[in-house]
């Protein structure tokens, strides 16, 4: 990929670069399937229940057939509804979700952008998406909707702080934004053990910004019945859904080329495994950490959401911010 | 020469809006039934019959949340270019830093104290 890219721009090879782009969106959509598979599947071991085992051997298609349900069903939209702006919503969420992935680098050839403003261009779009939840609850001028949208939107956009102030103590210690440079500096220790704090933060606020629980109050069921998506049906609720994993996926590279070492080997001795292997590992375990988490975190008060955000996680990174800039001048 | 690798987000960009567009609007028509009656497209409200609309008033809370975020979001813009340059700068850049998060960390303080977190 990396080869490629160097190359001028000739009609093959933006047809080469397109067609790698929509190998990568096949590769994302079967993470997503089989992402929502083990999720319920490892949640079910979790509570003693067997999880999805009719359709396909121990359930494997489950959510194919889902998926394949959603397009045949029909496509409602409620008569009252901002027909341009509804339209547009799962368009908003969807496509900064896929967009963002342009930048990372999976391994040392297998990246497709290299930015050099890499970690602004992430944290810039991703927010983006915060656009199309509160677009989707105002434009189906629903009460639920409303309240789901509002409440979502002020749940991402105040971690969305604290997620943004971790990542500058990483940019100290490398002194890039480049994602390259970023997995490169990784190289004697990764970015977990000297950014710990970083990364607890890093994780909690992912965790909000993907509406996850313990922080999934903008899609509790037993309150707003389905947030800012209840009167989406059909393919525009699947794509939603899509956002969601999609972003989850993003989340999970950015968490392991951030603080894991992206590519890395765990010891040098270990470097004939190839980083590819290395990278699905490391972005496996933390998905794995979601599901856990969810099986186990219970749902938290909309007021201690908020105040955790302000009061915790933001003074926080305040610190983290100021302890990494003095042991660097210090130490460098 | 390589290439400009904003081609590239340009490709992931139009990537990302085609897959919505073209599985709701064009595949999608084709496969899915349409029927449309009253019932079906009128707003939810767990069977109640909906009053009004909702696009009325709001909590002014989400307000001040928002005013925060743009505060601080737009502070993360300051901070990371420092934070870039920050191992060529030395120590002057590190007390100038302290001084600017100190403001900040005053600021948060008075939307502490003025309550403007509380939520209830």
């Amino acid at each position: 990929m990396r080869e490629l890219v160097q190359q001028p721009l000739t009609m093959w090879n933006l047809l080469l670069i397109v067609l790698a782009a929509i190998a990568l969106l096949l590769v994302v959509l079967v993470f997503v399937t089989y992402a929502i598979y083990f999720e319920r599947k490892v949640i079910g071991w979790m509570q003693l229940r067997p999880g999805p085992n009719r359709v396909g051997p121990l359930g494997l298609l489950q959510t194919v057939a889902d998926v394949s349900k959603l397009l045949l069903k029909e496509d409602t939209r409620p008569k009252q509804a901002d027909r341009i702006l509804f339209a547009l919503a799962p368009v908003l969420a969807y496509a900064p979700a896929f967009t963002v992935l342009a930048v990372m680098p999976f391994t040392e050839s297998l990246q497709f952008a290299d930015l050099d403003i890499g970690v602004l261009y992430y944290v810039g779009l991703s927010s983006i998406t915060v656009l199309g939840v509160i677009t989707a609850g105002w434009a189906s001028n629903n009460k639920y909707a409303l309240i789901g949208g509002l409440r979502s939107a002020a749940q991402m956009i105040s971690y969305e702080v604290a997620l943004v102030m971790s990542i500058v103590g990483i940019v100290i210690l490398t002194g890039s934004m480049n994602l390259r440079e970023i997995v490169e500096a990784q190289r004697d220790v990764w970015n977990i053990v000297p950014q710990f704090l970083a990364f607890l933060i890093f994780i909690i606020a992912a965790q909000a910004e993907l509406n996850r629980s313990p922080f999934d109050l903008p899609e509790a069921e037993s309150e707003l019945v389905a947030g800012y998506h209840v009167e989406y049906s059909g393919f525009r609720f699947a794509m939603f859904m899509l956002a969601e994993y999609v972003y989850m996926f993003a989340m999970g590279t950015m968490v392991t080329v951030l603080f894991l070492g992206g590519w890395l080997p765990i010891h040098p001795a270990l470097s004939f495994i190839p980083g590819i292997v290395w990278f699905v590992v490391k972005f496996s375990l933390y998905v794995f950490l979601q599901f856990w988490l969810r099986a186990t975190m219970p749902r938290i008060r909309s007021d201690q959401l908020m105040s955790f955000a302000w009061k915790g996680l933001l003074p926080l990174a305040f610190l983290n911010i100021l302890l990494t800039a003095g042991f660097v001048s210090i130490f460098a | 020469m390589e290439t400009n690798p904003y081609v590239l987000v340009a490709i992931f960009l139009l990537l990302g809006v085609l897959l919505p567009v073209a599985t709701v609007s064009w595949i999608g028509p084709l496969l899915r039934p349409n029927n449309p009656t009253p019932e079906k497209q009128s707003t939810y409200e767990s069977g109640n019959i909906p009053v009004g609309d909702s696009w009325g008033r709001f909590n002014v809370r989400y307000y001040l949340y928002a005013l925060l975020f743009v505060i601080f979001d737009v502070e993360t813009l300051f901070l990371y270019p420092w934070a870039v340059a920050y191992r060529q700068l030395g120590l002057f850049a590190l007390v100038e830093m302290v001084v600017f998060i100190a403001l900040l960390a005053v600021g948060l303080l008075y939307a502490w104290r003025k309550k403007a977190l509380e939520w209830n």
